[in-house]
């Protein structure tokens, strides 16, 4: 992107190998994720596809069971994770003020981790035997079973994990030693501070699951019996561990999303966030509670009586800290200004889809109505209503947000809304049936299903192609926008507000290399 | 902003409410479509349906007024109707109110939930005990009371699977050997898994227990109706996660002794067909049946495998060598270097008959003309 | 790690040095949350003996017993099952199916196992209890599990099982099962006998003290 002011700099291919720039990072962060995001995407259109009608016709079980396991680690390791960790890159330095992100050159490296650690995920699937077919969550015995494709599945989380765990670092370090002066922690934008505690959290769980992996990989090959009933160990532990991780895993995904909500919203009311200070301990408390409730994703193990009011008691909980953001994301915007871009589109659609998955996420907290919900397309809508719904909306919203200031251009509007609008007509399309589905019996990870789950599966299935069909639209935008079309003014957004409106569009190469003045 | 934004915009919040709408309206426009739980038939599926619809209520009652208050407000305090924006940014009472009352909503919910709970896990004064063990990919029972034991594989011919059948009306929800309970007892059901971990759910029961293996699992159900309900596996388990079905038959208590006295004279059938020589054609035809119901899966319904995953029958080494190593195999498994599975021991599933049925029919079918006939009697030697 | 290669200056002088030392003590962060991964599986297993999660038993020794009060009031019944796993061509089955015993008294019941095999075979049974609360009252003074048995060709064993209930136990519960997996621990054997997966337990069943210091019985 912009090269005018500052010539200095690497150009071609060395510039993005070498770069320890934020900006480019960030760019390259985000073209990976993209990339990831239309693998994962076509993956999941074979799941859709075999899923149209009952009885097989596209791919074999096995093969199904594979696109399943590595749709989800694609999404959620290679896509939703990197792209915020794009974003974080790009925008946290500048929004507190910063000239960089704190340590550029091991910045540089955990975004060079992804391309490798991506291919050792996608390789695996060309292993004989085929790739890992146990389902994402990798549950022991069954991930005992795979063939190289799942070593190569183990080896290419720990790099995933690994890359994360260093930009979280770094982005910590950032926040808390680069502010400009007079930027304290509680004149943050909301979008440093979720990303300031998703970090936090990111640090503390990813580790967890890399034990886990670790420990998969011994079983596997070393003869320990971590979770090898036959040698006295216990598969159950697996969960333990993998949920210890897995649940703060989903607010890793949510809460930079959240913080992006918590940037527009106010921007497009033209009035202050309605409650910082409430937000900020929301999103704590949030992370918190995350720690404690992973064992809601194994009522059905066998839990005793103890354990399960527990965690249904304390899943309860997190309800409260999520209803006070959206309680005060909608007094945000009451008595506002409101005008309704592209960016305020997707994020008042994605409060809505998230609400949703939300409320679906606290009948499943129920333990007895969890018994009927457990691995039903219940749950496979809700997580899609809070991931797609919450962080993929999330996503759109702050590419929209930011990209006149990345870029320089003004994006297509028409275009933008058409976006928004398809895409959630398709979303709710695909995923609103599978409620429906999931109570009336169907469990998930079927790749065949019984007659009378037809129609809702069809519906699901035009849903998945319109939804990714939509994605074209945004693809030729960001690219549009890339290569030239209306000048962007350096303050995007009449009612915007925060230090990266002072910079030009596009900023320069180095920005704030002097601090900025806080007010 | 632009013109063209503001003249777009009542069309954009009509069209929310629409989708909202419709969204409501949805259980009245598709009423042929299954919306909630299958019909509950025992005391616990029918608490467990009043708590999700309880729930389900509370949920889509703040899920209107909050958005009902964004929608308003999206409606009302718009720039284009020129509304200009208030200041305030802070609330304090605003914010304990709105932290105390959902906190007095989840403890209504929790009440509830927590007695429908105890009653669940109550599995004390049973009249009956069944154990369940999850197979790759298929079920067991035991009565151990009872002396009753047997396998439960998908009854769907693999045809209908493979769309060169039409699909009956239990596709994939059909057994060969249905699990029978009689109506109006506690029964306590205990589970485990022999290879990874399953999930016994059948919905209108209103269970789902994780078989896990190494370890036991009980829980209770008591069928108050007469009738049959299906249910399926709902634990990721590995290539046929999706074909290995459960049906239960709730019948009267006195059909259930019934059932009992003809499982226990099969039982002596099977054990007096172990003896017996039987024809080349009975072998056939038995072998036949048994061939689609165990073999089909892996070994495709014409024997011709899954070539890198599955071994093809057709011209094998195993179904065309010797008699011995072919029963061997199909007794105490096999394993290979050429293919990622391996084949499973049979000896706990098929009688000493239907494995001799099911290796005279692969050396005389599936391309293979050996013209060798098994005998149960030959098997029952190798079993030991 | 890297110090900012293209910052002007104004930031002040020890920058670098502070964002190494937190990026530093963040990776401690990291390593310690790495170890506390590990650390699950030993809390686990004190939390599963201590809460019968999972059905893990206790053991106990005779003189233990004699100690202990007999409640001839309360009468328990306790079930036996038994399973071999696919990769272990074993006939496994208990003698007695059911027992009715008072908490406190003392009982022996006896497991069968024959080997269907042509070879010798080493297997390994493991305990599980249910439901879960009476676990830990379940005490073992002497069992099979967690020790290999080897068994000739077509070798029968009768293999005894101590035990006691303890007064200790909920009186909500009048039914305890007692169950055993039997795994063949070699892992080249399982696979021929159609055992898959838990095959793992194999070459090293050595270590497993290691990782599950005397779980149970």
């Amino acid at each position: 992107m912009s090269t005018e002011h500052h010539a200095e700099h690497p150009t071609g291919l060395s510039r993005w190998l070498f770069t320890t720039n934020h900006k480019d990072i960030g760019t390259l962060y985000l073209v990976f994720a993209f990339t990831m995001a239309i693998i994962g995407g076509l993956m999941s259109l074979v799941i859709r596809s075999e899923l149209w009608q009952p009885g097989l016709q596209l791919v074999q079980p096995q093969f199904f069971n594979q696109m399943t396991t590595v749709h989800a680690l694609v999404m959620i390791f290679g896509f939703a994770m990197p792209a915020f960790v794009g974003l974080a890159n790009w925008m946290v330095p500048i929004m507190i003020g910063a000239p960089d992100m704190a340590l550029p050159r091991m910045n540089n490296w955990s975004f060079w981790i992804l391309p490798f650690a991506a291919t050792l995920l996608i390789l695996g699937l060309f292993m004989p035997g085929g790739g890992p077919a146990g389902g994402w969550t990798l549950y022991p015995p069954l991930s005992m079973q795979g063939g190289m494709g799942t070593d190569f599945t183990l080896l290419s989380i720990h790099m995933l994990g690994m890359s994360s765990i260093l930009g979280s670092i770094n982005i910590i370090a950032t926040i808390l030693n680069m502010r400009a002066p007079g930027m304290t922690l509680m004149k943050m934008p909301m979008f440093a501070w979720t990303w300031l505690i998703t970090a936090f959290l990111l640090i503390a769980a990813m580790p967890v699951l890399a034990g886990a992996i670790t420990m998969l990989i011994t079983d596997r090959h070393f003869g320990t019996h971590f979770f090898d009933a036959a040698g006295g160990g216990d598969p159950v532990l697996f969960q333990h561990v993998f949920w210890f991780f897995g649940h703060p895993e989903v607010y890793i995904l949510v809460l930079p999303a959240f913080g992006v909500f918590s940037q527009i919203i106010p921007t497009f009311a033209r009035k202050p966030l309605f409650g910082y200070a409430s937000m900020v301990y929301a999103t704590a408390s949030i992370a918190l509670l995350s720690f404690i409730v992973w064992a809601h994703h194994m009522y059905t193990v066998g839990m005793p009586m103890a354990g399960e009011l527990f965690f249904m008691y304390a899943t309860m909980l997190i309800a409260v800290p999520t209803g006070v953001k959206i309680f005060n994301w909608v007094s945000t915007m009451w008595r506002g200004s409101m005008t309704f871009e592209t960016p305020m589109l997707w994020s008042i659609g994605g409060v809505f889809t998230f609400a949703i998955g939300g409320f679906s996420g606290l009948m499943l907290a129920i333990t007895p109505a969890d018994f009927q919900y457990q691995d039903t397309y219940f749950v496979v809508a809700h997580f899609h209503y809070v991931i797609f719904g919450a962080t993929i909306y999330g996503l759109f919203a702050a590419i929209y947000y930011w990209l006149p200031k990345w870029t320089g251009h003004m994006y297509n509007e028409t275009l933008g809304k058409w976006h928004f609008w398809l895409t959630t007509i398709g979303f709710n399309l695909t995923f609103f049936p599978q409620h429906f589905l999931g109570l009336a019996g169907m469990p998930r990870r079927i790749p065949d299903y019984a007659l009378q789950f037809t129609e809702f599966n069809q519906w699901s299935t035009i849903g998945a192609f319109f939804t990714i069909s939509a994605q074209l639209i945004f693809f030729y935008i960001a690219i549009r926008a890339m290569k030239g079309g209306a000048k962007a003014a350096d303050k995007v957004w009449e009612g915007a507000d925060g230090l990266e409106w002072t910079l030009s569009s596009p900023p320069p190469y180095h920005s704030f290399a002097v601090a900025p003045k806080i007010k | 902003m632009s013109k063209k934004l503001i003249k777009e915009f009542p069309g954009i919040v009509s069209r929310l409410i629409l989708g909202v709408g419709l969204c409501l309206a949805a259980p009245a426009v598709f009423a042929e479509y299954a919306l909630n739980f299958q019909k509950p038939v025992t005391p616990v599926a029918h608490r467990i349906l009043e708590l999700h619809n309880m729930i389900l209520l509370i949920c889509v009652i703040i899920f209107v007024i909050v958005f009902g208050v964004m929608f308003y407000s999206i409606f009302a305090h718009r720039k284009s109707r020129g509304y200009k924006p208030a200041t305030f940014h802070d609330n304090a009472t605003l914010e304990v109110v709105w932290t105390v009352i959902p906190f007095l909503i989840l403890v209504s919910m929790a009440i509830p939930s927590t007695a429908t709970l105890l009653e669940m896990s109550d599995t004390s004064k049973s009249d009956l005990t069944i154990k369940i063990t999850g197979y790759q990919w298929k079920w067991k029972y035991d009565y151990p009371d009872q002396d009753v034991s047997f396998f439960s594989t998908l009854a769907t011919p693999r045809d209908q699977v493979e769309n060169k059948a039409a699909k009956g009306e239990h596709y994939l929800l059909e057994v060969d050997n249905p699990i029978v309970v009689p109506v109006g007892k506690k029964v306590r059901f205990l589970v485990t898994a022999n290879d990874v971990i399953h999930s016994w759910w059948v919905p209108q029961l209103g269970v789902k227990k994780d078989a896990i293996p190494g370890f036991i699992n009980e829980f209770w159900t008591r069928a108050d109706e007469v009738g049959t309900f299906r249910g399926q596996c709902a634990e990721l388990c590995g290539k046929d996660h999706g074909f290995m079905p459960i049906v239960v038959n709730a019948v009267s208590p006195e059909d259930f002794t019934k059932w009992v006295a003809v499982q226990k004279g099969k039982a002596a059938a099977e054990s007096a067909g172990s003896t017996k020589t039987w024809s080349k054609d009975e072998l056939m035809e038995k072998g036949k049946k048994a061939y689609a119901a165990t073999c089909a899966a892996c070994h495709g319904p014409e024997g011709k495998g899954i070539p890198g995953v599955f071994p093809a029958l057709e011209g094998s080494k195993i179904a065309t060598g010797p008699v011995e190593e072919h029963i061997k195999t199909v007794l105490h498994g096999r394993a290979s270097g050429k293919f990622g599975a391996q084949m499973p021991s049979f000896a706990a599933q098929l009688s000493d008959a239907d494995a001799a049925a099911i290796i005279t029919f692969e050396r005389n079918a599936l391309g293979n003309k050996t013209g060798d006939v098994v005998q149960p009697s030959q098997v029952k030697d190798l079993r030991k | 790690m890297g110090d900012d290669t293209h910052d002007e200056k104004p930031q002040p002088r020890n920058l670098g040095a502070r964002n190494r030392r937190l990026a530093m003590k963040l990776a401690g962060v990291t390593l310690v949350m790495f170890a506390f991964g590990y650390a699950l599986s030993p809390m686990y297993d004190v939390m599963c003996k201590a809460f019968g999660i999972n059905g893990k038993t206790g053991r106990t020794d005779a003189q233990a017993v004699a100690a202990q009060p007999v409640d001839m009031a309360r009468t328990v019944t306790v079930e036996f099952t038994g399973l071999a796993t696919s990769g272990l061509p074993w006939e496994f089955k208990p003698l007695t199916k059911k027992l009715e015993l008072h908490p406190g008294e003392t009982h022996e019941v006896k497991y069968l196992v024959r080997n269907l095999a042509q070879e010798e075979i080493t297997g390994q049974a493991i305990p599980s209890v249910t439901p879960g609360e009476s676990a830990p009252h379940f005490k073992k003074i002497e069992c099979f599990c967690f020790t290999r048995q080897t068994l000739k060709p077509g070798e029968t064993r009768e293999m005894p099982v101590r035990f006691v209930v303890d007064a200790g136990l909920d009186t909500d519960v009048q039914t305890i099962t007692l169950s055993y997996s039997f795994f063949n621990i070699d892992k080249a054997s399982a696979q021929k006998y159609g055992g898959t997966s838990l095959a793992q337990a194999g070459e090293h069943a050595e270590h497993h003290d290691h990782v599950h210091p005397a779980p149970g019985g």
